[in-house]
């Protein structure tokens, strides 16, 4: 026990006694709604320790957290940095599928509104090794009723034609290929010629003549002269045109993105396919010149 | 508590009173009683505070701050208990344990014999012990009350003046 001096001694007496009976006061009271008088008392009297302990505590805890408790960190962050990278490939992987989706529906859609027509979705698993040659490997073959020979399209425009056909798969042969072509016309000159590429992403057009008039931008469909792509397919749009020794140069964007090819179609035969874009172009085309439309319709109607 | 006995500070000397055995209770106890009856019948008296003039003049007599702040404790409380559900036990306690210290260590540093400073003691005791209700009331009670007014200069000169003659009275029952 502290011994209490004796000058102090009334004076820690009347401390006490004025506290014992300030708590007596508190018991007895009760403040409006707030209840007894001690427990605000209590409350009010904590507040400022609490308030300024769980400052403290908050701080203390803050500081502890951010700079000195960080032994798992590293393993943390690598952690979700391998999450994180996961997350991504997730993402890109749906998006990819997504996107594949996109394409497919879009065939799905194009097969379905050209029920009459024989055609063969496919998907393209791979491409020319070199850039030598502007061709692509599609998982459809033999068995699917692929033959040489017959046209490949998306619902853009033409691509090319099959060369090679195996079991399961087959090759084919872009527009965009120095040995790629099709039979091909002007939409509205109904102006003939053909269609090749030069190892390039753009194609040429051949053989029309320097007296005839190409204006750029004008849109050019298949021939079906060539006995492989039906008549009227979106074949481009002439970007540049200008005149050579016997026959203009012109160059063509093709309709379709040859160099972004995921889908294909290969046409069964080679019946008629209706583009809404082209359609109504090469129809008012032929409406304008009907001899060069009767000239190119025959030919088309070939089946493979 | 049968002897008087001298209280030396420093060069003077003060003595230290002593009463008859029983005489602070019955004091302490005819106070209580008078205060809460007399108001009844003449409600004029309510103005005095008897259980203060005995509490101050006990500590004044006896100076001793313990002995003093414990007296005017139990008879504030007992003035508590007697004033009502309205009044909590403490409310006058507090503010006559810190009048019965006070009067105790004023007492045992001052002579107080004399009736002017006696007048003069009350009349301060009386506001200081109004201070401390108000305070109390006001803080502790979170109650409203008026800090000053004119009632309580007449209520401290009226129990000045009362407590001057009582305390000649009192002293009567010195030994």
């Amino acid at each position: 026990m502290v011994a209490i001096p004796s000058k102090h001694r009334s004076l820690t007496l009347l401390a006490a006694v004025l506290l014992a009976q300030m708590l007596m006061l508190a018991v007895q009271i009760k403040v409006d709604s707030r209840g007894r008088l001690i427990r605000v008392w209590a409350i009010s009297a904590a507040y400022p320790f609490e308030r300024s302990g769980a400052w403290g505590f908050g701080k203390v805890g803050g500081v502890w957290n951010h700079y000195f408790a960080l032994r798992n960190t590293v393993q943390e962050n690598e952690a979700l940095r391998i999450e994180n990278d996961a997350l991504k490939l997730t993402i890109s992987q749906l998006q990819t599928r997504a996107a594949e989706a996109d394409r497919l529906a879009g065939i799905l859609g194009f097969k379905q509104t050209h029920e009459q027509v024989p055609m063969v979705g496919a998907r393209v698993i791979a491409a020319s090794a070199g850039t030598a040659s502007r061709t692509i490997e599609v998982d459809r073959g033999e068995r699917d009723g692929i033959r040489r020979n017959m046209a490949v399209i998306t619902p853009d425009g033409a691509v090319g034609k099959v060369i090679e056909v195996y079991r399961d798969t087959a090759q084919v042969l872009l527009l965009t290929d120095k040995d790629g072509g099709a039979g091909a016309m002007l939409v509205d000159s109904r102006t003939q010629g053909v269609v090749g590429g030069t190892g390039e992403p753009m194609i040429q057009m051949k053989y029309v003549a320097n007296e005839d008039i190409v204006n750029v931008g004008e849109k050019i469909v298949t021939s079906g002269m060539d006995k492989i792509f039906p008549k009227d397919i979106p074949v481009g749009t002439v970007v540049e045109s200008k005149s050579g020794n016997t026959f203009k140069q012109i160059r063509v964007e093709p309709a379709a993105r040859l160099d972004r090819l995921e889908a294909v179609i290969v046409l069964l035969s080679q019946e008629p396919v209706e583009f809404k874009n082209s359609a109504q172009s090469a129809q008012s085309g032929s409406a304008s010149n009907p001899s060069s439309a009767q000239s190119a319709t025959p030919a088309s109607a070939e089946k493979p | 508590m049968n002897d008087a006995y001298e209280l030396y500070s420093g060069e003077t000397h003060i003595e230290v009173h002593k009463f008859y055995p029983g005489a602070v209770v019955l004091m302490a106890v005819a106070a209580l009683v008078f205060q809460a009856t007399a108001p009844v019948y003449f409600p004029r008296l309510n103005i005095l505070d008897l259980p203060l003039l005995v509490t101050i003049y006990f500590g004044l007599s006896r100076r001793n701050p313990s002995t003093g702040l414990l007296l005017g404790m139990v008879i504030g409380l007992a003035q508590d208990a007697l004033s009502g559900p309205t009044v909590p036990l403490g409310f006058y306690g507090i503010g006559k344990t810190v009048i019965g210290y006070l009067a105790s260590s004023i007492g045992a540093r001052l002579d107080t014999e004399h009736p002017a400073a006696r007048f003069a003691l009350i009349f301060g005791f009386f506001v200081v012990h109004q201070g401390i209700l108000v305070i109390v009331r006001r803080v502790l009670l979170a109650q409203p009350e008026a800090w000053i007014n004119v009632h309580l200069a007449i209520a401290a000169a009226v129990n000045a003046l009362l407590g001057t003659v009582l305390f000649l009275a009192l002293d009567r029952l010195r030994r």
